[in-house]
């Protein structure tokens, strides 16, 4: 447990420079939902770094699979189905409420928007009550 | 080089995400599950990013503009409303139900893992319906 805290915060400061680095160069927030939905849109102003971004993320996945494989753990407790069921709700529901885990969660949660910490809350109440469920009703395997 | 730089960004990011945990959804799931063996390390992910980004936005906010644009664009919502809440509802149950949230699943898909594969196809026409079923105005942006 003392190993996975040591790596969950230095974990979460690398996403913090990394979005506080997009900030201070380009005035851009590191929000994932808004930078790859922009992407599924008509081209704008901001396709070109958005691509980019996409492209660095991408390309810091798979250094982290030749130098970390751990980090990927398949299979998950969840079916292929249920996972597929799951992505379209992230999809939809990021869109719509414009953001996600970080853009509303470390960034706007870092500049303290009202919203962001709304939506924060209620991601993370759904999010615990789902596996709470599929825990209770399922044994946590589904 | 400030086409490198953003770059760069996503690929720190990248790492962030692989080195904390938030791309192994089993990991998430026993975070989102006090009642099933609870893990709540990753309740720390929030802790370094918040603590890394509020210091440094707050100084960086204290400049004119950033190095290489004109301006800082940030959502210029403010408004508490249902399309907020319903939608971060939405995304909390999709979060719970897979274990990947956008950056994860993206970061994860150069694996090649059929859920991470799964997860970011259907999370990307999760995104299309959403732009037909529920247009946002374009945006004006914050000076």
């Amino acid at each position: 447990m003392i190993e996975s805290i040591v790596m969950a915060t230095l974990g979460g400061l690398l996403i913090g420079a990394a979005a506080s680095l997009l900030f201070l160069t380009h005035g851009k927030v590191a929000g994932i939902s808004g930078i790859v939905g922009g992407l599924l849109q008509p081209r704008t102003a901001d396709t070109p770094w958005r691509m980019l971004f996409v492209t660095g993320l991408v390309a810091g996945g798979g250094m982290l699979v030749l130098v970390m494989p751990s980090m990927l753990v398949e299979p998950t407790s969840r079916s292929l189905g249920a996972v597929a069921a799951a992505g379209v709700l992230v999809g939809l529901g990021t869109r719509i409420g414009n953001g996600c885990t970080s853009g509303h969660g470390v960034c706007g949660l870092s500049r303290f928007s009202a919203r962001s910490f709304i939506a924060t809350l209620t991601f993370m109440a759904t999010g615990v009550l789902t596996a709470t469920i599929i825990q209770l009703a399922f044994g946590g395997e589904l | 080089m400030p086409a490198a730089l953003v770059c760069m960004s996503g690929a720190l990011f990248a790492l962030g995400l692989g080195i904390s945990g938030m791309t192994d959804a089993n990991k998430v799931i026993a975070f989102l599950n006090p009642l099933g063996g609870w893990d709540p390390s990753l309740a720390f992910v929030m802790v370094g990013a918040i603590g890394a980004h509020l210091t440094a936005y707050r100084w960086i906010i204290k400049r004119p503009a950033p190095l290489f644009e004109p301006v800082f664009s940030m959502a210029n919502l403010a408004a508490i409303d249902g399309r907020l809440i319903a939608g971060a509802a939405l995304f909390g149950v999709g979060w719970g139900l897979g274990g990947f949230c956008p950056g994860p699943g993206i970061a994860s898909a150069p694996g090649l893992s059929p859920s991470a594969l799964v997860f970011v196809g259907s999370m990307a026409a999760g995104m299309v319906i959403a732009h037909r079923i529920a247009p946002r105005a374009p945006q004006s942006r914050a000076p």
